[in-house]
């Protein structure tokens, strides 16, 4: 009886979670749905890197310089070979996908802090080597693919027609962003509550006994590694598609710190609160402006936020749902 | 080019470098610092010691010569830095490491932001510390600006050596941080221990602050974003939980980076930091623990 009863709990979640998102850009006007389509990018970019830091221990701040993978194939491929924006998400994934491999080869020698450089260095670097290979990355410059809008299917005049169904570009960009997100997050569920998240945790908390377990540390780590990075890849992508521009500028070292920050605010080891994360990083900057606009309050007011959150929060928004949902959880599951 | 190689120029630009390694130094040895006592690399220590440098200016705009600003500036440092750990980084004391690493996120924000918000963004100057004036040493001309930089750092690190290694409290800082439980049993106050750390740290970072901005024709609240940088991936490459690391670190980081910025014309400026990395990186992958770092151990 109370079995039914959880499950009932459950769909009812999923449905009102899937209604809001069906619901939401009708009720803001199509400025703020950009906001949330743009949250939509910070939260894919989060679940990717949760993955990695949450579930299997390695810190990287890195994925900004990720994203600029995704977001830089995507432009390439439409500026230089006039494809359609949104069919070049997957190979922007698989790019940052085999990047992201690449920098997890150090992870296989180097932990903690010595990881967190590598990967540092690889999104300090990253805006230097984009103005260095300007052929294909157009310098300082960067790639806009505004001018190639008739080659959109998101261009910037009006409507966007999709299975005979018109609506606002605005709408489009949110629902496009948002259902790669929620499959996104579905596939992150599956694969941390399957074999490989078991693997996965069983690195993030002792590497010798997983070893003596028979896992394959390399290529655990790496696999990690490469799966974040599509994740960040894809972010990247729709981040491009958004903003019809990429320049290094839209990749700097502040995005990794900022998909960091959300993933820890929303809860590293835990998915339900990712949500929460990604609107914090998106949000927190335009709130903290209206608090004043005098130079250097924002940064002021955003900083301390942060803390005032870790230290109200510490394990984060999914530390707190996982509280508040214990008595719930115990009466469920626990026989009368 | 390799014709006209001239040694004089190797040995001022080493100088140079040294100058340059031993200001990143004093950031790297404040980040061991904080690292060997909380677990955690503070991302906020450049700006803190911006923030310092920012409070020097007002004080010899208000009239103070540049020595008296200097150590005025340390006292208010390192009363700054206590503050921040009691206020900040106290109520996450027993959160996750990277609870902790957010917060000093959350404090570079702060501390920029209210730079930014104290003081306009103008560029100012700070006045020389040493003479710019060049002196002669075996027949190459070095700056005495560089030869007193390079003579400050290793003066602070000598007493902080000293500090840790033959008075009470730096026993008492070094066992705070080694074995906090028994420290505590032994009646060492731990926590305040921590704050402590935290005031010397932001007191080297002052220093660093102070030495660095008036090589620089003129500075703003970005001043202290590079030396961080470099002081990380300087503490990095020695082994981030040594201080000896540190130094050492930090010192060939600065010699290798103006060196190869002098005599690698495709490197230029723009990919120095780039190609250091890269070599550290490479340093790492044979040494996962830094040039001076132990391997750690850890029971299963």
């Amino acid at each position: 009886m109370r079995r039914a009863l959880g499950i009932g709990a459950w769909v009812l979640a999923v449905a009102a979670g899937l209604g809001l998102f069906l619901l939401l850009p009708h009720l803001v006007s199509d400025f703020h749905s950009r906001d949330l389509a743009r949250a939509g990018v910070f939260f894919i970019a989060i679940v990717g890197l949760n993955l990695l830091t949450g579930y299997t221990g390695q810190i990287s701040l890195g994925h900004g310089a990720l994203m600029a993978v995704g977001g830089y194939t995507t432009a390439a491929l439409v500026v230089h070979e006039h494809w359609r924006d949104v069919w070049t998400i997957p190979l922007a994934g698989i790019a940052a996908g085999i990047v992201g491999f690449i920098i997890g080869l150090p992870a296989l020698r180097l932990s903690g802090l010595y990881l967190a450089l590598a990967t540092f260095g690889f999104a300090i670097s990253m805006p230097s080597l984009l103005k260095k290979f300007s052929g294909l990355t157009g310098g300082t410059q960067g790639l806009r693919f505004f001018e190639s809008a008739p080659f959109q299917v998101t261009g910037l005049t009006g409507k966007v027609t999709i299975f005979g169904h018109a609506m606002t570009q605005a709408h489009f960009l949110y629902y496009l962003t948002w259902s790669i997100g929620i499959v996104g997050f579905a596939l992150a569920w599956l694969i941390v509550r399957g074999r490989l998240g078991r693997v996965f945790r069983s690195v993030r908390d002792s590497e010798i006994a997983a070893v003596s377990s028979g896992v394959n540390l390399a290529a655990t780590k790496t696999l990690a590694f490469a799966l974040s990075g599509v994740y960040a890849g894809v972010a990247g992508s729709l981040l491009a598609i958004q903003d019809t521009i990429v320049n290094p500028l839209s990749f700097t070292f502040l995005l990794s710190i900022l998909v960091l920050v959300g993933a820890v605010v929303g809860g590293l080891g835990s998915l339900p609160g990712l949500v929460l994360g990604a609107f914090f990083v998106q949000y927190l900057p335009s709130i903290s402006t209206h608090v004043s606009s005098r130079p250097g309050v924002p940064d002021f007011v955003y900083g301390a936020a942060i803390i005032l959150v870790m230290i109200l929060l510490p394990t984060g928004a999914g530390g707190l749902l996982r509280r508040l949902a214990r008595p719930l959880a115990t009466w469920l599951y626990t026989r009368p | 080019m390799i014709l006209a190689f001239d040694w004089t120029q190797l040995a001022q630009q080493t100088v140079i470098g040294l100058s340059n390694g031993g200001l990143w130094a004093l950031l790297a040895l404040a980040l061991v610092l904080i690292y060997r006592s909380t677990g955690v690399v503070n991302f906020a220590q450049g700006e803190m010691a911006m923030f310092s440098t920012f409070v020097a200016w007002s004080l010899i705009h208000h009239g103070l010569s540049y020595w008296e600003a200097f150590f005025l500036t340390l006292v208010i440092s390192f009363a700054g830095g206590v503050a921040l750990e009691r206020v900040a980084i106290r109520p996450v004391e027993r959160a996750p490491v990277l609870t902790v690493v957010i917060v000093t996120l959350g404090l570079f924000f702060l501390v920029d932001g209210a730079a930014r918000w104290f003081w306009s963004s103008e560029t100012r100057t700070l006045p020389n510390a040493f003479s710019t004036r060049p002196i002669n040493v075996a027949g190459v001309a070095f700056s005495i600006q560089d030869l007193g930089n390079i003579a400050v750092s290793l003066g602070v690190v000598a007493l902080l050596f000293v500090l840790f290694q033959f008075t009470k409290l730096g026993l008492a800082l070094r066992a705070a941080a080694v074995n906090p439980e028994e420290s505590r049993l032994l009646g060492i106050r731990v926590s305040w221990m921590l704050a402590l750390g935290w005031g010397l740290a932001a007191a080297m970072g002052a220093v660093s602050g102070m030495l660095t901005a008036p090589a620089l024709a003129s500075f703003d609240q970005n001043l202290m974003q590079p030396v961080l940088l470099y002081a990380f991936a300087g503490a990095v490459l020695g082994g981030i939980a040594s201080p000896l690391g540190a130094v050492v670190g930090t010192l060939l980081l600065g010699v290798f980076v103006n060196l190869i910025g002098t005599y690698v014309n495709w490197i230029g400026t723009d990919l120095r930091l780039p190609v250091a990395l890269a070599v550290i990186l490479g340093v790492l992958l044979v040494r996962p623990a830094g040039l001076f770092g132990r391997a750690s151990v850890r029971r299963v």
